[in-house]
C-alpha cells in the first residue's frame, strides 16, 4: 500500500470512530467531523486562526532547531569519548528524570512570558531525548569500524564524517521522530500560560467559551502539525540514509 | 635461535619485542599477550595461528599501530610505532566496510583521507583483477560475503601497502568462496610482493598462505611455536603432499597446546 492510501485509509477510520464517538457521547462533548471540518473552514478565513498555527510552528521549530544544534553534537561527542561521557554521564542521569515541565514558572520568570521561554522549555525537553539517543547511537558505533577507518590514516574529524555522524543519523532521525511526538505534546501546556497566539491557547480559548468544534478543530491543526514534521523527516531520512533503506 | 638475537636484516619490516598487552573488561584486567617477539621481513608473509582469545588479533591491531604495547616496543622500519603507519593496510573479519558508502566511495577512502591522487585506470585494473569492477555503484549489503571481502582486499591494496594484515579475512565465507579467495590473496601477493600477516583458525589456509606460521598459545597468549613453510603463496603448493604434510605439522603443534 502506498503511502497515500495508508493515510486516506487512517483517515477515514479515524473519522470513523471520531463519528461514532460522537453520536455515542453527544455532539456537546464531542465534535463530530463534519462539525469540526465546518469549523476549520471557517477559521481558516481568519488571519487570527493563522497568527495561531505561526505561532506554535514558529516555536515548534525554534525548539527544534535549537536542540538539534545543541544535543546532537555534544551527544555524539560523549558517545565518541569515553572520558568525557564519564564526567557528564551522571549529570545527565540526575536531571534527565525530572519532568521539565515543571520549569514553566521558572521559564516564565526567567525569559519572560513572550516566545523566548516557550521556546526554552521546549528546548530542554527536546534537549535530553535528542542528547541521550546520539550519545547511545555514537557509543554504539562498532570498534571495528573505527579500527577500519584509523587504518587508512583517519583523524578524529575523519572518524566523524566518515563513521561516526552516517552511522549514527538513522537514530537521529528516530530521536527527531520521537521529539515531535513530545513537542507538540507539550506546546499544548505551554501555551496555556501566559500566550496570547498559539494552538494551545487556541484550544484553551475555546474551552473557556465552550465552543466545542473549535477544540476539536485545534486538536486537528496539531495532529497535521505533527503530520508534517514527521514526513518531512521521512524525506530526509529518505534522502540521507538511502543506504539503511537497501 | 632466539629471535630478538637475530641481527636486523636489510629487509626486515616489523620487530616484536617483548610485548605484552592487558585490557580492562567487565571482568576485570584481562591479559591478552605476554613478552611477544617476532620478525617480518619485507615481501615475505606469516600466519599467526592458535586458539581463541590467545591474542592473535590484539597482536594484530598493535602491528597496525591501533592499539600501543603496555610493554616492549613494536617497530616497523626500526622505528617505534607510535601511529598506524601509512605502509601499512588491514582487513577484518566483518570487511570493516561502511555501508552508507558505496563501493567506489569504500575502495576511494583510503586514498582520499591520505590525500593522495585516485588514479581510477589502475584502482579498476585492480577491481578487474577482483572481479568486483562492475559492483562500483552499489552498497556493502547488497553484495554476497565474497564479494565484501574483495572490496575490503581492494580497498587495503588501492593504498599500495608494504604490509598487507589479515585478521581472520575469510572466516564468514563457505569453503569455495574461502578457498577461491586464498588462491586470490596468494596471487596477488605473487603479483606486488608486500609482506602479509595472516590471523587464521583454519591450519589449511595458514599453511597456504603463511611462509612463517606462529602458533600461538597460553593465556596470556605468546607465541608458542615457529614453523616454516617456504612453499606458501606458490601457485602450486595447494593440494600437495608436502602441503598436507606442513598441514600435519602445525595440527600437531596446535594438538600440544591444547
Amino acid at each position: 500500500m502506498s503511502n497515500k492510501a495508508g493515510y486516506i485509509l487512517a483517515v477515514f477510520m479515524l473519522l470513523c470512530f471520531w463519528q461514532v464517538g460522537a453520536m455515542l457521547v453527544g455532539s456537546n462533548i464531542v465534535a463530530t467531523p463534519l462539525m469540526t471540518l465546518e469549523k476549520l473552514f471557517h477559521e481558516s478565513q481568519s488571519q487570527r486562526f493563522w497568527k495561531h498555527v505561526e505561532a506554535s510552528s514558529f516555536r515548534i521549530i525554534c525548539a527544534l532547531a535549537i536542540s538539534f544544534v545543541t544535543a546532537i553534537p555534544l551527544g555524539l561527542y560523549l558517545g565518541s569519548s569515553r572520558r568525557a561521557d564519564r564526567i557528564a554521564k551522571p549529570l545527565i542521569y540526575l536531571t534527565y528524570p525530572v519532568p521539565k515541565i515543571v520549569f514553566l514558572p521558572l521559564a516564565l520568570l526567567i525569559f519572560g512570558i513572550g516566545d523566548l521561554s516557550k521556546i526554552m522549555l521546549l528546548s530542554l525537553i527536546l534537549f535530553f531525548q535528542l542528547l541521550i539517543t546520539a550519545r547511545d547511537s555514537a557509543r554504539a558505533v562498532s570498534r571495528s569500524a573505527k579500527y577500519s577507518l584509523k587504518s587508512l590514516g583517519a583523524n578524529r574529524l575523519d572518524l566523524f564524517i566518515h563513521v561516526i555522524w552516517p552511522s549514527t543519523l538513522p537514530a537521529v532521525f528516530t530521536a527527531l521522530r520521537i521529539a515531535t511526538g513530545t513537542v507538540v505534546a507539550v506546546l499544548f501546556f505551554v501555551e496555556s500560560i501566559g500566550a496570547r497566539y498559539g494552538i494551545g491557547f487556541y484550544i484553551l480559548d475555546a474551552w473557556g467559551r465552550a465552543d466545542v468544534p473549535q477544540i476539536y478543530a485545534g486538536i486537528v491543526v496539531l495532529a497535521i502539525m505533527g503530520v508534517v514534521l514527521y514526513e518531512t523527516f521521512d524525506i530526509l531520512e529518505r534522502v540521507y540514509c538511502r543506504w539503511n533503506q537497501l | 635461535m632466539n629471535i630478538l638475537s637475530m641481527p636486523n636484516s636489510f629487509n626486515e619490516l616489523v620487530r616484536c619485542v617483548g610485548i605484552s598487552k592487558s585490557y580492562l573488561t567487565d571482568q576485570g584486567l584481562v591479559r591478552a599477550l605476554d613478552s611477544v617477539d617476532m620478525v617480518l621481513e619485507s615481501a615475505r608473509t606469516m600466519a599467526l595461528v592458535g586458539p581463541s582469545g590467545c591474542g592473535k588479533s590484539t597482536l594484530l591491531l598493535i602491528m597496525a599501530g591501533l592499539e600501543k604495547p603496555d610493554k616492549g616496543e613494536m617497530l616497523f622500519r626500526s622505528r617505534t610505532l607510535e601511529k598506524p603507519p601509512r605502509e601499512v593496510a588491514l582487513t577484518l573479519q566483518d570487511y570493516g566496510l561502511f555501508p552508507w558508502k558505496t563501493v567506489r566511495a569504500n575502495v576511494e577512502l583510503g586514498l582520499k583521507i591520505r590525500k593522495e591522487t585516485i588514479d581510477w585506470k589502475k584502482i579498476m585494473e585492480l577491481l578487474d583483477e577482483l572481479d568486483i569492477s562492475d559492483k562500483l555503484e552499489v552498497h556493502p549489503q547488497q553484495l554476497s560475503g565474497g564479494q565484501k571481502q574483495r572490496v575490503a582486499l581492494a580497498r587495503a591494496l588501492v593504498l599500495n601497502p608494504e604490509l598487507l594484515l589479515l585478521d581472520e579475512p575469510f572466516a564468514a565465507l563457505d569453503t569455495l568462496n574461502r578457498e577461491r579467495l586464498q588462491e586470490l590473496a596468494a596471487k596477488l601477493w605473487r603479483q606486488r610482493r608486500f609482506a602479509m600477516a595472516l590471523v587464521t583458525h583454519n591450519i589449511q589456509e595458514a599453511v597456504r598462505l603463511g611462509q612463517r606460521i606462529m602458533v600461538m598459545g597460553g593465556a596470556p597468549g605468546t607465541i608458542l611455536k615457529t614453523v616454516d613453510n617456504p612453499m606458501a603463496c606458490a601457485a602450486d603448493y595447494f593440494g600437495t603432499p608436502e602441503f598436507y604434510d606442513k598441514c600435519s605439522e602445525v595440527r600437531s603443534q596446535l594438538e600440544l597446546i591444547a
